[in-house]
């Protein structure tokens, strides 16, 4: 014996919203209507993108307001015999110490930093291009970056890290800095050598760096397994 | 050559419609701008703070309430996906104002409502006992509606220079760089809240308006 229920049309807007909002859940804004329209928003980024343009900056930020986070309790501090590891889908894979860094092609750029919070510092930061490691690695077209790190959230159980997009990895002022305002990087801003760009917000711009790996499609990072946006152009 | 039929009702069709979806949308977009605000409730880089700016208007904790998204990644994609719906609704409002000829009786024209406007702000002071002549709206009436919109304009433009400072930097320099844009963007979301204060405080005082925002009102013609 069974007797049809039709839902009431109260039921049926109840259901629309509870589905409405399950699609809008911003505590996992990557998914559903939210994640689409990041999808979108990440279209039209990449559309505006200027390989050519380099961004200035104006008067530098007085060191001690230049602001500086980890996600380890303590200042990671580098292992000893640290080097970079430069991998991926590369012709030839290197292992890079900080001298070799140095010995490199530098470039230097006073860059502001946008920070997701939304403030604004700046400082001129010395180092070589992405772009020149993906030449000496022998990366070929450039597809994506991951850019992993030495900085250890114990209580997620994670290795800070992010990826980015190979347009703007290779822009002329991404690099990875070994300097910054003219002296070496500081344990706190990175050290030895960390990801600085002028066309990600700040959290794209991985400190304590151990591996660049050039790979073949999009992955993640730290704050975007999060939730934050993934593409994240200035 | 279009042709363009007068509207028949004192609100059609397309200006409800466009009027009342800004009512969710932009109360979301404020609200999650607030919730984005309270990561960094500052202006001026670090370090060199805008000395200009009043202290109150600094270090809010903007309350519970007030805000959406529930965290900073959440607000952001919330305010960066209403966005396009804030800009298409608009966009939809101003090519019909345009095409409809309805921007002549609601826009603020200088030489025609400088005076009147003046006048009619002069009798709700009660400095002067009698209105000036009006037809369909009043001209203070036109200044606000006007005001309003150019806010939003202001906002849009502000929203673009504060999401892509690199990109968009000529934009952005406009506007005072990228911090100058986030004040920009924040006083045009405060002379906005105090529009729609007084637009609900006029609305409940003249029922009859508000109605004909709902059904569109008497037909004539």
């Amino acid at each position: 014996m069974g007797r049809i229920v039709r839902p009431s049309r109260r039921d049926l807007w109840r259901f629309g919203a509870a589905l409405g909002l399950a699609a809008c859940d911003t505590r996992k804004p990557r998914q559903g209507v939210l994640g689409a329209s990041e999808r979108w928003n990440q279209s039209v980024q990449s559309l505006l993108f200027s390989r050519d343009l380099e961004a200035r900056a104006g008067e530098a930020t007085p060191e001690m307001f230049f602001p500086n986070y980890h996600v380890a309790r303590d200042t990671p501090i580098a292992p000893p015999g640290w080097k970079l590891s430069i991998g991926g889908r590369v012709a030839r894979p290197q292992q890079l110490s900080l001298d070799d860094l140095v010995r490199l092609p530098r470039v230097e750029y006073a860059i502001e930093h946008h920070c997701v919070e939304g403030w604004s510092a700046t400082a001129t930061w010395t180092g070589v291009r992405v772009s020149e490691l993906a030449r000496l690695a022998g990366a070929g077209d450039v597809d994506f970056v991951e850019f992993k790190s030495f900085d250890h959230d114990a209580d997620r159980d994670r290795d800070y890290w992010s990826s980015w997009d190979g347009e703007s990895a290779m822009h002329p002022q991404t690099m990875i800095a070994y300097a910054m305002n003219g002296h070496p990087l500081g344990p706190e801003h990175g050290a030895p050598a960390r990801l600085y760009g002028a066309v990600k917000l700040g959290y794209k711009q991985v400190k304590y760096l151990t591996e660049v790996n050039f790979v073949d499609r999009e992955t993640g990072g730290y704050w975007e397994e999060l939730g934050y946006e993934w593409y994240a152009g200035t | 050559v279009i042709g363009v039929r007068r509207a028949n009702r004192p609100q059609p069709l397309v200006i409800r419609i466009t009027h009342w979806v800004n009512v969710p949308v932009l109360t979301v977009m404020a609200m999650s701008g607030l919730q984005i605000l309270a990561a960094y409730p500052y202006f001026g880089p670090q370090g060199q703070p805008y000395t200009f700016v009043p202290g109150w208007l600094e270090g809010w904790s903007t309350p519970e309430w007030l805000r959406a998204g529930h965290w900073l990644a959440g607000a952001r994609h919330l305010h960066f996906a209403l966005a396009w719906l804030v800009v298409a609704n608009a966009l939809l409002y101003l090519f019909y104002l345009g095409l409809s000829g309805e921007w002549r009786r609601r826009l603020f024209w200088p030489p025609r409502d400088t005076r009147p406007a003046f006048h009619q702000f002069l009798y709700y002071l009660r400095v002067r006992k009698q209105a000036p002549p009006a037809t369909f709206y009043n001209s203070l009436q036109r200044s606000a509606y006007t005001a309003a919109l150019a806010l939003g304009v202001i906002e849009v433009l502000s929203g673009l220079a504060i999401y892509k400072p690199v990109q968009l930097h000529r934009l952005a320099w406009v506007m005072g760089g990228y911090d100058g844009a986030r004040l920009v963007h924040f006083l045009a979301l405060l002379a906005l809240a105090g529009f729609v204060i007084t637009h609900v405080a006029m609305a409940v005082l003249h029922p009859k308006s508000l109605g004909e925002m709902v059904t569109g009102g008497q037909r004539h013609g």
